[in-house]
C-alpha cells in the first residue's frame, strides 16, 4: 500500500476544490500501520462475507490520514455490516438500528475534532433509516457515511432489501417482491448531498480511493459500497466483476475524462436532448467528441443524478467513482460559527454571564 | 370624584376570550405588574390547540387566569373572583367557573344576534336575567377602544384589536397595579411599529381613565405585597425555569449543553429558549424527528456533552427505543417530558400526568430510568439541576417529568446565588484502569465505581482509551460482547442496583405534619403540589389535621418513603392520571393507598380536593 493512490481524476479533484478537509481533527507525529486499526475482537462475520474485504481495505487505507486514532470515532446501526465498530480500534458506537446518522449527527456537530464515519447498510440506511439520512445529507454534517449495499436482509436471514430488484424471491416474498427499489446514489443526489460516490468490495484499490476522496471531503459523504452476501444474496454483483461481463456493465468514472467503457472502449455516455438527461451510445455511432467529458464538482446535482439513473436494477450499467464533489459549507462548521459569534458579542465572563441571565430584566427585592 | 378603595387579601382574575384577542398576552401583563408591585402570585394559561380557531365559537376561546395576593399562595386559585369576558363564546365557556356573587366585566360589543346564535344562546344572557346571581359590567370595550383611537390613524379593524389593552387599563385601574411598566413593554414590542406601540399604550391609558371616572365601577381594589423571605424575585414560567436549569448544569459541571429536539406542544419553548443562549456554548438542533432529536443529544453525551432532549408523552414514545440504548450505553442524558393529555395527540394544550408509566416502564426489556419531577413552575429549575445531577454522575439517561401547567403556568422565583448551585463537575476517564492476564495494562469500559456503580466516561479524543460501545449486552468489565446467561443475569441487576443506589444519594421525603396527629397523609408528585398543599391549608383552618408528603424522586423513591407511609392510617394519592403512582406505591409497599384521580386537562380544584381529604378524615377518625 503506498500512500499516494493513483486515482487522479479523484484526489485531484478535491485538492483543486481547496477544501482543508480535516483540518479540526488533530494529526500525529507518529507513522501509523494496519495492525494499528485492528481491534482485539474476533471478527464474526461469515466466512466469504463481503465484509471482510472493506473492514481490510479501511484497515489499510485510515492509516494514510495520519489522523490521531483517539479522534476517529465510527457510529453503526443495525445489521451485519454495524458491527464493524468493534473491529477497528478507533473509539465506536454499534447504536440502535437506522439511528446512526442522528447520533452521528450529534457527536460531530459538537465534536469538530473528530472525523466521525458511519457504517451502514442498505435495511439500516434506507428503510428504518431512511429519514435520518437525508437530512445528514442536505444538512451536510461533517460525516463520512458508507454504505453496505447488498440488495438484501443478512442479520435478519434473508428477506428482501429497499434496494432489491422487483420479484426478489426470499422468505417474506415466497411470489416475488412488489417493491420498486430505491438507487441509493439517486436517492442521495436528491437530498442534494454534496459527495456522492459508489464502488465494490472486490476492488481494493478502487475501494480505497473512494475511500480517501470521502475522507478528503468536508461534508457529508455518502459512499455506496456494493457488497456481497454470500448466505443470502450470492453473486447479486457478479455481473460487475466477471471478466467476461464487467467492461460492459461498468463505466468508471474519472473526473475529467470522458465517460467511456466496454470492451474496447466501445461504449460511452452522451447527452439525450430527447429527455434532458444522459444515455449510453456506441462510440462508433455517436464519435469520441460527443462523449461527456465527467466533472463531478458540476453544482447542479442533476448532472450527477442523470449518471445515477444510467443504471437499471439489473445493474446495467453501473458506473463507479465519485458522481458529485462539490462544496458547501458544514452544518458542524456553522453551528460552531454561530456558538463563536454569540461567545464573541458578550465580554462577562460566564459566572457573570448567568447571574444576569438568572435575573433577567425585571425583578424586585424583597429586604 | 374621589372613589372608594378597599382592601382584599386575595383576588383571582380570569381574561378570556377569542384566541386571536390578545388574552395570553393581557394575562402576561398584568402578572408582570403584580409581580413588580410584590404580591405572590400564581397563573394559569389554558388556550386551545388550534393557533385560530374559528372566530366566536366556544371552541376558540383562550383564558389566562391568575391567583394573587398579600400572603403566599399555591394555587391559581379555583373559582375566579372577576370574569372579564370579550364575546359571548368567552362568557358561555367560563360563566360556569364564576362563584355566586362574582363580578363579569363583559365587553357587549359583540353581543350580536349572530354572535349569540353561534355559541348557542337564544336571547342575551346580558338581558334574560341568566347572570343575575353576579355582579355583571356591561362595557362596550370595542367601541371604547374605537373612540380612544379615533384620529390615530389606524383603520378600525386595527384599533380594534387594542381592545384588549383598553381590558388590561381598567383591570390595573380596579387593582391598583402599576403601568409603568407595561407601557415601556408596549413600545419595546412595537419598536418597529410607533403607530400601533402608541394606539396600544393610548387605549391602555383609556381603560385606566374609565375606570377612574366611570360611574359604573365605584370601587377600586388594594392587595397589599405579600411578605416573602427577603431577597431579589423575579417572575418564571416553569419552561423558562427549566431552561435556566439546563443552562446552570452546563455551567456548574463546565460541560457543553447540547440539545437535540423536535418541535412539540407544551415543550418547544425550551427549545426556543435554549436556543437564545449560544453564548454559554449551549448548542441546539432542532432534528428532523423525535428520534433524531434524542439520538443526536446521545451522541453529544457520548462526545462529552451534557446531552438534553426535550418533548412531551408521544415524543417519549419515539424515543423510547434510543432510552434504552442509553440505558446500555450508561451515559448521562436528561430526558424532558413536559406531560399533556394522552393518548395518542390526546389534549396538547392541556396538562396531565399520565406519563408516569411511561417514564418508568416505557421500555423494552429491564430498562431503569431515574425519574424526577418539579413540584411548581420555579421548582423546574431545581428539578432539571438534580436530573443533570442524577445523570453526570450515575451515567444514565434521567426522566425529567414536567407537565403543560408547570410549563406555562408562573410565580415569583426568589433568585439563587449562582454560587450556591450544586457543583456538577464530573471526571473524565484518562487512564488505563485494569490489569489483563499477562501484566499488561488496558482500559475497561464497564469497570465500575464502588460506590456508584457508574461506569468511566471516557471521550473520545483520549489516548489509549479508544473503545466500542453499543446495544448488545456487554460483559462485566471488560465491555466486550457477551451473550453468556450468567453475564446478562449479572448486568440486568447491576444496572438495576445502580439506579436504586441513587436513593442514598438523595434527601429522605419531608412530610408536612404540623399536629403530629393527622391520621391521612396526602402524598402527592408532580405539579399537584400547589393545590394539595393549599387543600391541606383550607382543611386544618377548618380544625382538621392532616399530613402531607411530596416526591421529587419516583424513581428511586426516598429511602424513607416506606416508613413515611406506615405512619398513617390512610394514604390519599391524588393525581392527574387513573393512578399511576398510587399502583406503584401500593405494589412497592402493600400499602392500601387511595387514589383519587382527575383527567380534566386542568389542575385540581383545592376546594375539591379539601372536600376529598375531609371526607377521607371523618371516615378515618369515625372508625
Amino acid at each position: 500500500m503506498t500512500d499516494t493512490v493513483e486515482t487522479p481524476g479523484i484526489t485531484g479533484g478535491v485538492a483543486d476544490l481547496g477544501i482543508p478537509a480535516l483540518r479540526h481533527v488533530p494529526k500525529t507525529d507518529e507513522p501509523q500501520k494496519t495492525a494499528d486499526f485492528k481491534s482485539d475482537q474476533e471478527v464474526r462475520w461469515c466466512p466469504g462475507c463481503g465484509d471482510y474485504a472493506i473492514l481490510a481495505a479501511v484497515q489499510g487505507f485510515l492509516p494514510q490520514l495520519g489522523l490521531k486514532r483517539e479522534n476517529i470515532v465510527f457510529v453503526s446501526g443495525i445489521g451485519c455490516s454495524s458491527r464493524f465498530p468493534y473491529y477497528l480500534n478507533t473509539y465506536g458506537m454499534h447504536s440502535i438500528h437506522g439511528r446512526a446518522p442522528a447520533i452521528a449527527t450529534g457527536l460531530s456537530a459538537s465534536r469538530p475534532d473528530l472525523s466521525v464515519w458511519v457504517v451502514t447498510g442498505d435495511g439500516d440506511a434506507l428503510s428504518i433509516g431512511g429519514n435520518h439520512l437525508i437530512h445528514a445529507l442536505r444538512r451536510n454534517v461533517n460525516l463520512k457515511i458508507l454504505l453496505f449495499n447488498n440488495r438484501i436482509y443478512g442479520l435478519t436471514k434473508g428477506q428482501y432489501s429497499p434496494t432489491s430488484e422487483v420479484g426478489k424471491i426470499t422468505k417474506s416474498t415466497p411470489m416475488g417482491s412488489l417493491d420498486y427499489p430505491f438507487n441509493p446514489v439517486s436517492l442521495a443526489l436528491g437530498a442534494e448531498a454534496t459527495f456522492v460516490a459508489r464502488t465494490i468490495d472486490s476492488d481494493r484499490k478502487h475501494l480505497t480511493s473512494v475511500l480517501r476522496a470521502a475522507a478528503e471531503h468536508e461534508g457529508t459523504a455518502l459512499v455506496e459500497i456494493y457488497q456481497n452476501c454470500n448466505i443470502f444474496n450470492d453473486g447479486a454483483f457478479d455481473v460487475l466483476k466477471d471478466p467476461s461481463t464487467r467492461d460492459d456493465w461498468l463505466l468508471r468514472m474519472e473526473h475529467g475524462q470522458p465517460l467511456r467503457f466496454g470492451s474496447e472502449g466501445s461504449r460511452g455516455v452522451v447527452r439525450d436532448p430527447s429527455t434532458g438527461g444522459l444515455r449510453v451510445a456506441d462510440v462508433a455511432e455517436v464519435g469520441t467528441d460527443a462523449l461527456v467529458v465527467h466533472d463531478a464538482h458540476t453544482d447542479d446535482p442533476s448532472y450527477a443524478f442523470a449518471l445515477s439513473r444510467l443504471s437499471g436494477q439489473d445493474l446495467a450499467y453501473t458506473p463507479i467513482g465519485v458522481f458529485r464533489s462539490v462544496e458547501r459549507p458544514t452544518y458542524d462548521e456553522l453551528m460552531t460559527n454561530q456558538v463563536e459569534t454569540a461567545q464573541g458579542a458578550s465580554d462577562a465572563d460566564s459566572a457573570t454571564g448567568l447571574t444576569a441571565l438568572l435575573r433577567g430584566n425585571d425583578t424586585w427585592t424583597v429586604v | 370624584m374621589s372613589k372608594q378603595v378597599r382592601q382584599l387579601d386575595r383576588v383571582v382574575i380570569r381574561f378570556a376570550g377569542d384566541s386571536g384577542d390578545g388574552m395570553q398576552l393581557t394575562g402576561d401583563r398584568f402578572t408582570s405588574e403584580t409581580a413588580a408591585f410584590g404580591n405572590d402570585l400564581s397563573t394559569l394559561p389554558n388556550f386551545p390547540a388550534e393557533i385560530r380557531a374559528p372566530q366566536g365559537t366556544m371552541a376558540g376561546v383562550s383564558s389566562f387566569q391568575l391567583h394573587f395576593a398579600d400572603h403566599d399562595i399555591m394555587t391559581p386559585g379555583d373559582r375566579p373572583d372577576v370574569l372579564v369576558a370579550m364575546n359571548p363564546a368567552a362568557l358561555k365557556a367560563n360563566v360556569a367557573d364564576m362563584p355566586r356573587g362574582g363580578t363579569i366585566i363583559v365587553d357587549s360589543h359583540d353581543f350580536t344576534k349572530r354572535a349569540l346564535a353561534k355559541v348557542g344562546y337564544e336571547a342575551s344572557p346580558l338581558e334574560d336575567g341568566s347572570l343575575d346571581a353576579y355582579q355583571v359590567h356591561e362595557v362596550d370595550l370595542t367601541g371604547l377602544t374605537l373612540g380612544a383611537l379615533e384620529g390615530s390613524g389606524l383603520s378600525r379593524k386595527d384599533a380594534g384589536r387594542a381592545k384588549n389593552m383598553f381590558a388590561l387599563g381598567l383591570l390595573s385601574w380596579m387593582y391598583s397595579r402599576p403601568t409603568e411598566g407595561t407601557e415601556r413593554f408596549l413600545r419595546k414590542k412595537f419598536a418597529t411599529k410607533p403607530t400601533i406601540a402608541e394606539a396600544n399604550v393610548a387605549a391602555f391609558r383609556a381603560g385606566w381613565n374609565f375606570g377612574e371616572t366611570t360611574e359604573s365601577f365605584s370601587i377600586s381594589y388594594e392587595v397589599k405585597p405579600a411578605a416573602m423571605t427577603a431577597g431579589t424575585y423575579r417572575n418564571i414560567s416553569g419552561n423558562l425555569a427549566l431552561s435556566y436549569g439546563l443552562i446552570a448544569a452546563s455551567q456548574r459541571s463546565g460541560l457543553p449543553l447540547f440539545l437535540g429536539a423536535y418541535p412539540i406542544t407544551p415543550a418547544s419553548d425550551i427549545l426556543h429558549e435554549l436556543s437564545k443562549h449560544k453564548r454559554f456554548g449551549v448548542r441546539t438542533f432542532q432534528a428532523e424527528d423525535e428520534i433524531a432529536g434524542i439520538g443526536a443529544a446521545l451522541g453529544a453525551s457520548f462526545g462529552g456533552a451534557l446531552g438534553v432532549t426535550t418533548t412531551s408523552g408521544p415524543g417519549i414514545a419515539l424515543k423510547s427505543e434510543t432510552i434504552g440504548l442509553a440505558v446500555s450505553l450508561e451515559l448521562p442524558l436528561v430526558v424532558v417530558d413536559v406531560q399533556r393529555g394522552g393518548p395518542s395527540t390526546g389534549l396538547p394544550t392541556k396538562t396531565e400526568q399520565s406519563d408516569l408509566m411511561q417514564a418508568m416502564y416505557g421500555r423494552n426489556g429491564e430498562a431503569p430510568v431515574p425519574v424526577v419531577a418539579p413540584r411548581s413552575p420555579a421548582d423546574c429549575f431545581w428539578a432539571a439541576l438534580e436530573a443533570a445531577r442524577i445523570a453526570l454522575a450515575y451515567r444514565t439517561p434521567v426522566m425529567l417529568l414536567s407537565d403543560g401547567y408547570l410549563a406555562n403556568g408562573s410565580e415569583p422565583w426568589l433568585i439563587p446565588d449562582v454560587d450556591d448551585l450544586p457543583d456538577l463537575r464530573v471526571d473524565f476517564a484518562t487512564e488505563l484502569n485494569h490489569t489483563d492476564a499477562k501484566g499488561e495494562a488496558e482500559y475497561w469500559p464497564y469497570l465500575r465505581d464502588p460506590e456508584t456503580l457508574a461506569r468511566p466516561w471516557a471521550v473520545p479524543g483520549t489516548p489509549g482509551l479508544e473503545h466500542r460501545i453499543g446495544g448488545i449486552e456487554k460483559a462485566d468489565g471488560s465491555g466486550n460482547i457477551s451473550y453468556d446467561p450468567a453475564n446478562h443475569d449479572l448486568m440486568v441487576r447491576t444496572r438495576q442496583a445502580k439506579i436504586d443506589g441513587i436513593a442514598r444519594s438523595i434527601p429522605p421525603i419531608e412530610v408536612d405534619d404540623p399536629s403530629g396527629e393527622a391520621s391521612v397523609l396526602v402524598l402527592g408528585w408532580g405539579s399537584t403540589h400547589g393545590p394539595i398543599g393549599a387543600a391541606c391549608r383550607r382543611v386544618r383552618a377548618a380544625g382538621q389535621q392532616v399530613a402531607q408528603a411530596h416526591l421529587r424522586h419516583l424513581n428511586p423513591f426516598p429511602a424513607n418513603l416506606g416508613e413515611v407511609l406506615g405512619k398513617y392510617e390512610k394514604v390519599l394519592i391524588p393525581e392527574m392520571n387513573l393512578g399511576q403512582l398510587s399502583m406503584m406505591v401500593r405494589a412497592r409497599y402493600l400499602v392500601d393507598a387511595i387514589a383519587y384521580n382527575q383527567v380534566r386537562g386542568l389542575p385540581f380544584r383545592a376546594e375539591e380536593l379539601a372536600d376529598v381529604i375531609t371526607n377521607l378524615i371523618s371516615d378515618t377518625d369515625g372508625e
